[in-house]
């Protein structure tokens, strides 16, 4: 609109005479050329073309949103909700499987617990057995010490009574000969009675 | 003709022109095919072949260009479950539509000599138009004049609401108009932009050694300004799809 002056001047020299346009579109290309081919209104602002740019757009629009909406974009879904679903079913089994090994794992551990209970009950009972041995042999030793103890110590006793029952004789025997050597006369019931009664 | 030729290499706005392929005229309206209709059914068949090939296989595991798809699916998807919920959904297709229509329409314009549909104004404000559209005839439908308690923000005070809900209505009714110049604008802008200095990096070129000296900086200013561009052209894409998920918010839930 505002350049439809500037159109107006540049349509005569274009149209009449060649070399008059040539010598300006050196210097001053750029407009006079624009304006000389078109109507020179900026192309954009053309109301010309808008009929023609409203009905093509709308065509070719209304099939490209019929395509996407009928063909692609029914499949991009499918194709993305295949995904999904596989994604999920597999982490749903990946999941399961989780558990599983948890449960083994638990169930390991259980036997494990267990088999070391019953390691330590062995053991205890092991153990418990060999103390009792212990003690029954240590008292089984002990009681035959005990007796061979007593043992001895009856024959120290039955050899000391005889060495003393010997003691009073040898005793009576010396008093006679010392009595004798002295030149009296050995009476031999009270140098008997005399060693009993020092004897005792 | 040498002339007309560099004037046409450097000139910004050139790569705006629509020219007729198969002149229509039906009751003195122009129908006609031309290279903006074609870029259109360029963009869809692009668009729409891709997703549909890369899914053929249907892969359990996806290769590459079936994550590309997969992932713009998902994209979309969780952008729209956050904004509108899961009742926005049943508008996925359209939000889906509408990203892919836009994104590969921006990124066919960064093809050299390729016709960018989105940076004509009428063609984004079709798209708005829309998407605006649905989301009255749906918030009209399902919470029928309730649909109006929208311009009544929930937690304003009734002493406040005749205030607020002027601001309100208008921000409603700029929504096609903020939408659609947003994309135009940034497209138009960007591709102008990498044109001028393209332009520079020639007519320097044509001085001599030292214009070839000094064309660097713009070829290394174009050079960025093309991966810039790439940019503008998803972001571009990813927020007219935002927004519309935002807007859809609206028919979906009704008053906020």
């Amino acid at each position: 609109m505002f350049v439809a002056p500037a159109f107006a001047q540049e349509q005569a020299p274009d149209t009449n005479s060649e070399p008059l346009t040539q010598t300006p579109a050196i210097t001053d290309g750029t407009t006079s050329h624009t304006e000389a081919e078109h109507t020179g209104v900026f192309p954009p602002f053309e109301t010309t073309f808008f009929p023609s740019q409203i009905l093509w757009l709308a065509i070719i629009f209304g099939l490209f949103y019929l395509f996407l909406n009928k063909v692609v974009l029914p499949r991009l879904g499918h194709i993305l909700e295949v995904r999904r679903d596989r994604i999920a079913q597999d982490l749903d089994t990946a999941a399961r499987m989780k558990e599983e090994a948890d449960a083994a794992v638990a169930a390991y551990e259980q036997e494990l617990a267990d088999a070391r209970a019953k390691a330590n009950v062995i053991g205890q009972e092991a153990r418990d057995r060999a103390k009792a041995e212990a003690e029954a042999s240590r008292r089984a030793t002990e009681a035959g010490l005990d007796t061979r103890l007593a043992e001895a110590e009856s024959r120290i006793a039955s050899i000391k009574n005889a060495a003393m029952a010997d003691v009073g004789v040898i005793a009576e025997e010396t008093a006679i000969a010392i009595v004798e050597a002295l030149g009296g006369r050995a009476d031999g019931a009270a140098i008997a009675s005399a060693v009993a009664a020092e004897r005792s | 003709m040498e002339e007309q030729g560099v004037a046409v290499a450097n000139d910004p706005i050139h790569q705006f022109q629509i020219s007729r392929l198969v002149p229509i005229e039906v009751g003195g309206l122009d129908f006609s095919f031309t290279n903006s209709s074609l870029f259109m059914a360029l963009t869809v068949a692009t668009a729409g072949a891709f997703l549909f090939m890369s899914t053929t296989s249907r892969g359990l595991i996806p290769g590459r260009l079936q994550s590309v798809s997969e992932m713009s699916y998902e994209f979309i998807a969780g952008m729209l479950r956050d904004s509108a919920g899961s009742g926005g959904m049943k508008f996925f297709p359209m939000v889906f539509s509408l990203f892919m229509f836009v994104l590969v329409a921006n990124l066919l314009g960064m093809f050299p000599y390729f016709f960018t549909v989105t940076s004509h104004i009428i063609v984004t404000f079709v798209l708005a138009l829309f998407v605006i559209l649905t989301v009255m005839i749906y918030g009209f439908a399902k919470h029928g004049l309730g649909f109006f308690g929208i311009f009544v923000p929930s937690g304003v005070p009734a002493a406040l609401a005749p205030v607020v809900a002027p601001i309100e209505v208008i921000s409603f009714l700029s929504r096609p108009i903020s939408l659609s110049v947003r994309l135009f604008a940034n497209m138009l802008a960007g591709h102008i932009t990498l044109k001028v200095f393209a332009g520079f990096v020639t007519s320097l070129g044509a001085l001599g050694a030292w214009g070839i000296g000094g064309a660097i900086l713009p070829l290394l200013m174009t050079v960025a300004l093309t991966g810039l561009e790439f940019l503008v052209a998803f972001l571009q894409a990813y927020v007219f799809a935002i927004l519309t998920c935002m807007y859809l918010n609206d028919a979906v839930h009704g008053a906020h």
